[in-house]
C-alpha cells in the first residue's frame, strides 16, 4: 500500500502480508520526507534553526515551535515573560483544537464519512485566520522566539478566540450528531486497533492513542510547562483502546483545549512578551531533554550545546514515528479495510516521521 | 548559501559576550548610549551546571552495578548516568524492573569524534510511578558493539535502526538492523561530524554530469 495511497497522509508504504483478506504481518516503509532536519540543525545558530521545526508536523506548527523555543530557554536558563507563556498557551491550545480537526475530517473520509471533512475545516480555518492575524502565517507560522515572542498580540486577540470558542461548542455537538452514535461508524471503529496499556507503553506510544488505551497521563499535567499549571482541565481517557475510543478521546480533547482557552484569555497578564536574550545566542555548554504535549503525542527536544552559536546536536522526538511503531500491533488479524482506519486513528504526519 | 561554518563560527571574539546584559529590542529599550556598559565586564561567570548526582537512587544503582556505572551527573535539573556500554541492556532492564523506569521515550546517539570512543548512545526514560526522567548515557567506539534494548523496550526498535542509519552504531541483539529513513544503498551516515552536507550534492553532480559541482 502506498507510497501514494489517499488515506496515507502523505507517503507512507505500507508493506503487508496478507491471508486472504486478513493481515497476518506489515511493515511501515518511511523516509521519502526525510529532510535531514536534525543536520540542518547542527549547521543553522539557534535562532535560524528555529522555522524548520514548523516544517515537521506542518499541521501543528505552533506546537513544534513552542517546544524547541522552550528547549533552547531551558539550555540557556531564561524563562519567558508572564504574558508571553499565556498567549503561547492560548495559540498551542488552538493549534491543538486544528490538528485535532484535520485529523477528524481526513480520519472520517478514510473511513467514508464524506460530511465532517467540510464542517471540520470550516472551524479549522477560523484557527487558522487567528493564527494568520496573529504573525501573518497560517501554516508554517514561526510565531515564537527564543525568550518570548516577537509580536504583541492583535488588538482583537482576545475577541477573536472568545468568539471562536463560543462559537466551537455548538459545532463539536455538530460533528458528534454526525459521528458518535451513527451505525457505521460505530462498525468500522469499534474493536478495530486495539492497543492494551501495556503494549502502549512498551512502545512508547504517547498522546492521545496512550490515553485512549486507558493511561491517565499528559505532560501538560504530569510536567507542566507554557502556563499549563494555571488551568483546570480534565484528561480523556479510553478504556479498551479501539479506534473507538481514541476518536472519543480526541473529542474531549478538543472541548478541554476549548475550555483552556477559554481560561486563559480572562487574564492574560500585561508586561514584556520578551526575555532578556541576547542577539548572539551562546548557550553554557550541556545539554537538555525538554518534551511537550504536541496534539499527537510527547514532541521532545534533546539539544547538546558546546558552547558556541551553533547546537552541537539537536535530536527531535516526534510522536509519530513512535507511534506508528504501534501499527504493526495494532493492524494483526484485522481486514485490509481496517488497515486505513489504523493508519488514521494514529494520527501521524510524515513531515514529523521522517523529518 | 549553505556555507557550513566548520569552526562554527568567529562569533567567540567581539559580540557574543553580552548574552544576558543587554536588552531586548521589543522591550523596549529607550536608548542606543545604555551599550557601552556592557563589554568591560564580561558576563561569563563560570556557572556550574553539571554536577555530580549523589542521590538514593544513584547509590542503589552503584551498589548493584559497582564500576558499570561510569559517572552519575545532573545537568539544568536532569539527572544522567553514564554506563558502561557493555551492560546497557542489562541496567536498561534493571531500570525498567526496579527503578520503574517503564518507558523509554527516546534513543539516541551523539557524536564526538575527537574522543577515544566517539559515540555517546543515550536512552532518555520516563517513570510513570515517579513522574520522572532519567537519561542513560554509554560511550562506544567506532565499529564497537552496543547491546540492544530491543528486549527491554520495543520501542527501541526503529530508534535503533534510525541511530544505525544516521550514526552507523551496530547494536548487537537487534532483531532487523537496516536503514529506516535513508535508502538501503546510502553511503556514509549522515549524523556523523565528519559527514559535510554538501558531500552527496557534489558527488552526485560529479556523477552524474560529469562536472565539479560549484558549491
Amino acid at each position: 500500500m502506498g507510497p501514494q495511497h489517499p488515506s496515507t497522509h502523505g507517503v507512507l508504504r505500507v508493506v503487508l502480508k496478507l491471508d486472504g483478506e486478513r493481515v497476518i504481518g506489515s511493515e511501515c516503509v518511511i523516509g521519502y520526507l526525510h529532510r535531514g532536519v536534525e543536520k540542518i540543525a547542527e549547521n543553522r545558530t539557534y535562532q535560524q534553526f528555529a522555522p524548520y521545526v514548523d516544517r515537521m508536523d506542518y499541521v501543528a506548527a505552533v506546537s513544534n515551535g513552542l517546544g524547541y523555543c522552550e528547549a533552547i530557554e531551558k539550555l540557556l536558563i531564561v524563562e519567558a515573560p508572564p504574558r508571553a507563556r499565556v498567549i503561547r498557551t492560548i495559540l498551542t491550545e488552538l493549534q491543538r483544537i486544528a490538528s485535532h480537526l484535520l485529523w477528524l475530517g481526513t480520519h472520517a473520509l478514510d473511513i467514508g464519512a464524506l460530511t465532517p471533512l467540510f464542517y471540520c475545516f470550516r472551524e479549522r480555518e477560523e484557527i487558522l485566520k487567528i493564527l494568520e492575524k496573529y504573525c501573518g502565517a497560517r501554516l508554517t507560522t514561526h510565531a515564537f522566539r527564543i525568550g518570548g515572542l516577537q509580536y504583541e498580540a492583535h488588538d482583537t486577540f482576545e475577541k477573536d478566540v472568545e468568539r471562536f470558542c463560543k462559537d466551537f461548542e455548538s459545532r463539536i455537538v455538530e460533528y458528534e450528531t454526525l459521528l458518535t452514535n451513527n451505525r457505521i461508524w460505530i462498525g468500522r471503529t469499534k474493536g478495530v486497533g486495539i492497543l492494551t496499556a501495556e503494549d502502549a507503553i512498551a512502545f512508547g506510544v504517547t498522546g492521545p492513542v496512550l490515553r485512549a488505551s486507558g493511561v491517565k497521563w499528559d505532560i501538560r499535567k504530569a510536567m507542566p510547562y507554557a502556563a499549563y499549571d494555571q488551568y483546570k482541565f480534565e484528561i480523556p481517557v479510553g478504556t479498551t483502546g479501539d479506534t473507538y475510543d481514541r476518536y472519543l478521546v480526541r473529542m474531549e480533547e478538543m472541548r478541554q483545549s476549548r475550555l483552556i482557552c477559554l481560561q486563559a484569555i480572562e487574564n492574560v497578564p500585561a508586561g514584556p512578551i520578551m526575555a532578556k536574550v541576547g542577539k548572539v545566542l551562546k548557550p553554557p555548554p550541556g545539554e537538555v531533554y525538554h518534551a511537550i504535549e504536541a496534539p499527537k503525542g510527547e514532541l521532545g527536544y534533546y539539544v547538546v550545546s558546546d558552547g558556541t552559536v551553533q547546537p552541537y546536536r539537536v535530536r527531535i522526538r516526534p510522536p509519530s514515528f513512535i507511534n506508528l511503531q504501534a501499527f504493526d500491533r495494532m493492524v494483526r488479524g484485522h481486514l485490509v479495510a481496517d488497515v486505513v482506519a489504523i493508519i488514521g486513528t494514529i494520527d501521524i504526519v510524515l513531515g514529523e516521521v521522517d523529518r | 548559501m549553505a556555507d557550513e561554518p566548520k569552526e562554527p563560527q568567529p562569533a567567540a571574539v567581539p559580540t557574543g559576550e553580552q548574552p544576558a546584559s543587554k536588552p531586548s529590542p521589543v522591550s523596549g529599550a529607550p536608548s542606543a548610549p545604555a551599550k557601552p556598559a556592557a563589554p568591560p565586564a564580561p558576563l561569563k561567570p563560570p556557572v556550574v551546571l553539571q554536577t555530580p548526582l549523589n542521590n538514593e537512587m544513584v547509590a542503589r544503582y552503584r551498589v548493584k552495578f559497582g564500576a558499570a556505572i561510569v559517572d552519575a551527573i545532573e545537568d539544568r535539573k536532569q539527572a544522567i548516568l553514564v554506563v558502561e556500554s557493555g551492560r546497557l541492556e542489562e541496567i536498561a532492564r534493571y531500570a525498567r524492573d526496579e527503578e520503574k523506569f517503564e518507558m523509554l521515550t527516546d534513543l539516541t546517539a551523539v557524536d564526538w569524534p575527537k574522543r577515544e570512543k566517539r559515540f555517546d548512545v543515550v536512552l532518555n526514560l520516563y517513570s510513570f510511578a515517579k513522574n520522572e526522567r532519567l537519561r542513560l548515557k554509554a560511550q562506544a567506539a567506532d565499529g564497537e558493539e552496543v547491546p540492544s534494548v530491543v528486549g527491554v523496550w520495543v520501542a527501541a526498535n526503529w530508534m535503533e535502526r534510525e541511530a544505525f542509519d544516521m550514526f552507523g552504531i551496530v547494536f548487537s541483539g537487534h532483531p532487523n538492523l537496516k536503514r529506516i529513513l535513508l535508502p538501503d544503498e546510502w553511503q556514509g551516515y549522515p549524523l556523523r561530524k565528519d559527514y559535510d552536507i554538501l558531500q552527496q550534492d557534489t558527488a552526485w553532480v560529479r556523477e552524474n554530469l560529469g562536472i565539479e559541482s560549484g558549491q
